[in-house]
């Protein structure tokens, strides 16, 4: 901790396309403010390249508030830099001391290529979504809050589940590249509700097999993808998602025309 | 349809991992038996005798079992191996070492390792005891196998107990991440027991891992 501004040492990814080989790049940033986030703390090494005109570095952003999950990186060896229920965008400068060294990469695993820097195609979280990730009924204009009774405690871990913000942190953390506890969290929220309920076999078979299809490795229940979750989502939906899938792959079958099916 | 059902599963991440938790289930279970045979041991020559000639006894059905257990064994070998062998392939490859270990544990990390460990042992195990030195001793008027002298005389030498033990802390690691896992990967996790199960997880490994490498060193001292 410190209040005054502090002199940093960086070693940040720098590659400039998928195809072309990559290194760890020493930068130094003055004049950093302990109250800047981390984000910022990048914009102000960006602005000092672009001054002397360097192609700066390429990051994602958006919100800066937590909520939309783009600001992907690993600090330090630790996605977001581990701290707890934390975005890269809300963790501040004040974490750090005047001279410290810091390690920034792209989030790494198979299946999110690099595109630049730090920058990785996350687009595979969207693929497994697309594949189930929804209700496909057409639900109309909001109901009224009470029309549809749901007992709190189910609420509350649907919600739970929900917050997932799709921000990769599990699969860049997992020792394996596996993408089950952004899916797990997707199947059990829905799986929780009586709006998703209904195709929740065909949900999850539909999620697993697009997930198994993507580059994406196998569980093995590390739990580390819990560790960093920066919306703390627990492996229990991983667990419920196991339950749907089992349940699914042995008792839903869809019915062809020929069987008299739609 | 139902084949197809049946072979997506199979081939699902999800799938392959819930097969390796029912045959790792089925082994610990395997174990546990397997353990309660050997305590046989500290009963004496006899009794151990007549429960091995028991099994043996058993004929044709013994070959059935014993191929069952192959099998799962097999499938819990080769599954693991093949997601193993894919996850080495999707993970991310830091150059700074990607700091885990906030979710993962030594055991989780050594799967592999202590596995295949765990498969040599098993290959020079059958080799030594159950295909080793062969003997023969009447207990009431029945000639029978003396597996207890060939146990004995094999743990007499101190490199193969030393050998034996490191193995069985092996399974003593395996098991303590597996057990736990297993339930998770069966969908079986929720906060109202899930931390029971993962201190039954513990104290199965402890118990179980102990208790092989227990009476592999009371034959040591038996027969030196």
């Amino acid at each position: 901790m410190s209040s005054e501004n502090m002199t940093l040492n960086l070693k940040i990814w720098r590659q400039k396309s998928a195809a072309s080989e990559g290194k760890l790049v020493d930068y130094r940033v003055e004049n950093v403010s302990p109250d800047m986030s981390f984000l910022e703390m990048i914009d102000v090494l960006n602005e000092q390249l672009v001054r002397k005109g360097e192609d700066p570095i390429a990051f994602d952003h958006d919100c800066r508030e937590g909520i939309c999950g783009m600001c992907s990186m690993m600090i330090d060896g630790k996605a977001h830099g581990g701290y707890k229920n934390t975005t890269t965008c809300q963790v501040h400068m004040r974490l750090y001391k005047n001279g410290d060294t810091i390690v920034i990469e792209p989030f790494r695993a198979q299946a999110f290529p690099l595109i630049k820097d730090l920058a990785v195609d996350r687009g595979a979280i969207d693929k497994v979504m697309i594949a189930g990730g929804y209700v496909t009924a057409n639900t109309g204009n909001a109901p009224d809050a009470n029309a549809m009774l749901i007992p709190k405690p189910i609420a509350d871990e649907a919600m739970d589940a929900a917050a997932c913000i799709g921000c990769g942190a599990c699969v860049a953390s997992c020792p394996n590249g596996s993408g089950m506890l952004f899916m797990g969290a997707k199947i059990s929220q829905l799986a929780l509700l009586p709006q998703g309920e209904p195709e929740s076999p065909r949900r999850a078979l539909n999620m697993v097999h697009t997930h198994d299809g993507l580059g994406f490795g196998n569980c093995t229940n590390h739990a580390e993808c819990e560790a960093t979750c920066p919306k703390g989502i627990s492996i229990e939906h991983i667990a419920r998602m196991n339950r749907e899938y089992l349940k699914a792959a042995f008792t839903y079958h869809e019915k062809t025309r020929s069987e008299g099916g739609a | 349809m139902v084949t197809s059902a049946v072979n997506h599963y199979c081939k699902s991440s999800i799938g392959r991992k819930q097969l390796v938790a029912i045959t790792g289930l089925l082994l610990c279970g395997f174990l546990v038996g397997h353990l309660s045979g050997n305590f046989l041991l500290l009963a004496g020559p006899d009794a151990f005798n007549i429960y091995a000639h028991k099994l043996a006894s058993l004929g044709p059905m013994l070959y059935l079992i014993e191929a069952g257990l192959a099998a799962i064994f097999l499938v819990h070998l080769g599954l693991a191996m093949k997601l193993n062998m894919e996850n080495m392939k999707s993970r991310g490859k830091y150059q700074e070492k990607n700091k885990t270990g906030r979710g993962t544990t030594f055991a989780s990390q050594t799967m592999p390792y202590t596995g295949i460990i765990l498969l040599i042992f098993l290959v020079l195990h059958l080799c030594s005891l159950k295909f080793g030195s062969y003997y023969e001793t009447t207990v009431d008027g029945v000639l029978m196998r003396d597996l207890y002298r060939t146990t004995i005389e094999y743990f007499a030498s101190t490199a193969a107990t030393a050998w034996y033990v490191v193995a069985m802390f092996c399974a003593a690691i395996h098991t303590s991440h597996g057990f736990a896992s297993a339930f998770q990967s069966l969908g079986l996790n929720h906060g109202k027991y899930f931390k029971n199960v993962k201190r039954l997880g513990l104290i199965y490994a402890i118990l179980v891992g102990g208790g092989f490498a227990f009476v592999s060193i009371w034959c040591h001292m038996k027969g030196v």
